[in-house]
């Protein structure tokens, strides 16, 4: 169920230079939101901009009837959406999208973000908390000072692991290196210790493209499975006007298009075909 | 007849209100927002005889009160929208205009032929003007001899009423719209996009993945009027006018200018319950100012202008 929404502002915080975190209230998408799903955003009041920007669903308190958002300003739009305070109104279109899947097993469960990438995921990483399972979570960011959600994720009883480009914190390095290291270790399979055995896992991305199509080619290295929010310029949000295309297997050796806002914005690590 | 109702060709519309093919989908994605009933037709995305994976990415760029799309045609061919789309469209008290588009003459004749024969089908709109495809498109929209040669073959294999969607991005809208109306098309469809481009100036790049786009939205909408206006004194046909259509007044800036029906695109995507809103506009300015029927707005203008 998705609707269009005239959502009121409840509060708007820059929690790290350049990055916004919204709350709004909005009961009946709170209630019908699930992880991974992003809201449209309508964000200004003229014809320029023109468009919604898509901003992934950061988390939900459906007591109060609230859905947060979490985003970085990166052009014009989300600029505009900065600005808003608590009382305005914004007008949003959602919940849309096919959202994560959450895990049906016991299987060891790992997060990795990019940047901005962690907004999403810290919704899935508290549903999954709520059914009792802990995930391996790693962060990256260029610095220490870019790193979000850090405290709250290790909160929700989630192992956290970072990485830093410069090194500040954490492994220096990328996430995706990070988590290459961390999936060869044959240490983390719970029960007894086998050393013959391999371990598995299933790994939930979000981040740039660059580093989620490494991501990709490091899950399938190391034998795990796992699913990957995409990102691509949206017109219409809803599936109609094709604009943000993405490449899956077509099961015969070639691809075919699909919708990232309606068939994604999750899809299966082993069905992206990356350019 | 209610004062919304109008006539494009044989197509009776319960109002003025369409959507502009490309921006509606086959229908179903906007169903959770409207009432599908509600719209006087929907006009849908464009179809080929072979299925399109169409364009590389990007395919949108936001430009000042528009968007450049270069979608490419993608669609699942004419049998696959006969099989899986027609069906659902069928379910509603709406009349379905399939927009064709080919690289060839014989494309255009075989689509026609085949969509003839399928149930639920009220009128074509023939795409000559498509931006985005190598081969056909605006090629046969900017030559009025072969937009006229188009308009032959598709009139040659259908009995339902033909719309022929005309390029701006001509020297003379008016020269090709004469030469359709005489190879028999019955009604109009303008405009489509317009040919343009973006380059983001840090990776010194084209921004579309196929270098060039068609224009839509707010920005296009005083070209579009005035296209409408120039045709309508020159030819005697019905015109679904288009053309960044946001608000019931713009609609009936078009109304004003000729267009006896208008279509909806763009601002689809920024509100999913624009037609309607338009509709239920374009309602109250007919009640506000005691107009009865919407034929009396039809080219009101020219009688005002000198």
């Amino acid at each position: 169920m998705s609707l269009v929404v005239n959502a009121e502002v409840v509060e708007q915080n820059e929690v790290m230079q350049g990055h916004f975190r919204l709350a709004l209230n909005a009961p009946e998408v709170a209630a019908a939101a699930r992880p991974g799903q992003f809201l449209h955003v309508s964000c200004g009041n003229t014809y320029d901009p023109l468009l919604r920007r898509p901003i992934s669903i950061h988390t939900v308190d459906r007591q109060k009837g609230e859905v947060k958002l979490l985003y970085r300003v990166a052009g014009r739009g989300t600029a505009l959406l900065s600005r808003l305070k608590g009382g305005d109104l914004v007008d949003v279109l959602g919940p849309l999208g096919n959202g994560f899947t959450l895990p049906a097993g016991s299987e060891n469960v790992f997060a990795v973000a990019g940047g901005i990438g962690v907004a999403p995921l810290y919704f899935f990483l508290q549903e999954l908390s709520g059914l009792k399972h802990k995930a391996t979570v790693l962060l990256g960011a260029a610095a220490k000072e870019q790193l979000i959600c850090v405290d709250e994720i290790k909160a929700l009883g989630h192992t956290v692991l970072l990485a830093t480009d410069n090194g500040s914190t954490g492994h220096r390095g990328t996430v995706v290196e990070l988590f290459d290291l961390y999936a060869r270790l044959p240490v983390h399979s719970c029960g007894d210790y086998n050393p013959d055995e391999e371990m598995s896992g299933y790994v939930y991305g979000c981040g740039p493209a660059a580093m989620l199509k490494e991501l990709c080619a490091a899950v399938r290295e190391n034998g795990f499975s796992g699913e990957v929010s995409l990102e691509e310029r949206m017109g219409c949000g809803i599936g109609a006007c094709l604009s943000c295309a993405c490449k899956v297997k077509d099961g015969k050796g070639g691809f075919r298009h699909q919708r990232v806002c309606l068939d994604g914005p999750v899809f299966p690590v082993e069905e992206v075909v990356w350019a | 007849m209610s004062g919304l109702s109008v006539k494009v060709g044989g197509i009776t519309m319960k109002n003025p209100v369409t959507t502009a093919s490309g921006t509606f989908g086959f229908g179903p994605e906007y169903a959770p927002y409207i009432d599908l009933n509600r719209l006087g037709a929907i006009i849908v995305k464009g179809i080929t005889l072979e299925p399109r994976p169409g364009n590389p990415t990007p395919r949108l760029v936001e430009t000042p009160a528009g968007i450049l799309n270069s979608i490419g045609l993608q669609n699942p061919g004419v049998e696959k929208f006969i099989e899986e789309s027609l069906p659902y469209l069928s379910g509603f008290d709406l009349p379905v205009i399939v927009n064709i588009a080919g690289e060839t003459v014989e494309d255009y004749a075989g689509l026609a032929a085949m969509l003839e024969r399928a149930a639920g089908v009220a009128g074509l709109e023939v795409n000559i003007s498509c931006p985005n495809v190598k081969k056909g498109g605006m090629q046969f929209g900017s030559d009025p001899v072969m937009a006229a040669e188009v308009t032959r073959a598709v009139k040659a294999n259908t009995a339902k009423t033909v719309i022929v969607k005309l390029s701006p991005n001509v020297t003379s809208i008016v020269d090709v719209a004469e030469k359709v109306a005489e190879a028999g098309a019955d009604a109009l469809s303008m405009i489509n996009t317009l040919l343009g481009m973006a380059i983001d100036v840090k990776t010194r790049r084209p921004i579309l993945g196929n270098v060039m786009g068609g224009l839509s939205g707010p920005a296009v909408r005083p070209v579009a009027v005035r296209a409408v206006w120039q045709v309508y004194r020159e030819v005697k046909l019905p015109i679904i006018g288009m053309g960044g259509i946001m608000t019931p007044d713009d609609a009936l800036e078009f109304i004003l200018a000729g267009a006896t029906a208008v279509a909806v695109g763009t601002a689809n995507f920024v509100n999913p319950r624009a037609t309607v809103d338009i509709i239920d506009g374009i309602e109250n300015y007919l009640a506000a100012s005691g107009v009865q029927s919407i034929h009396e707005l039809v080219g009101a203008a020219h009688n005002n202008s000198i």
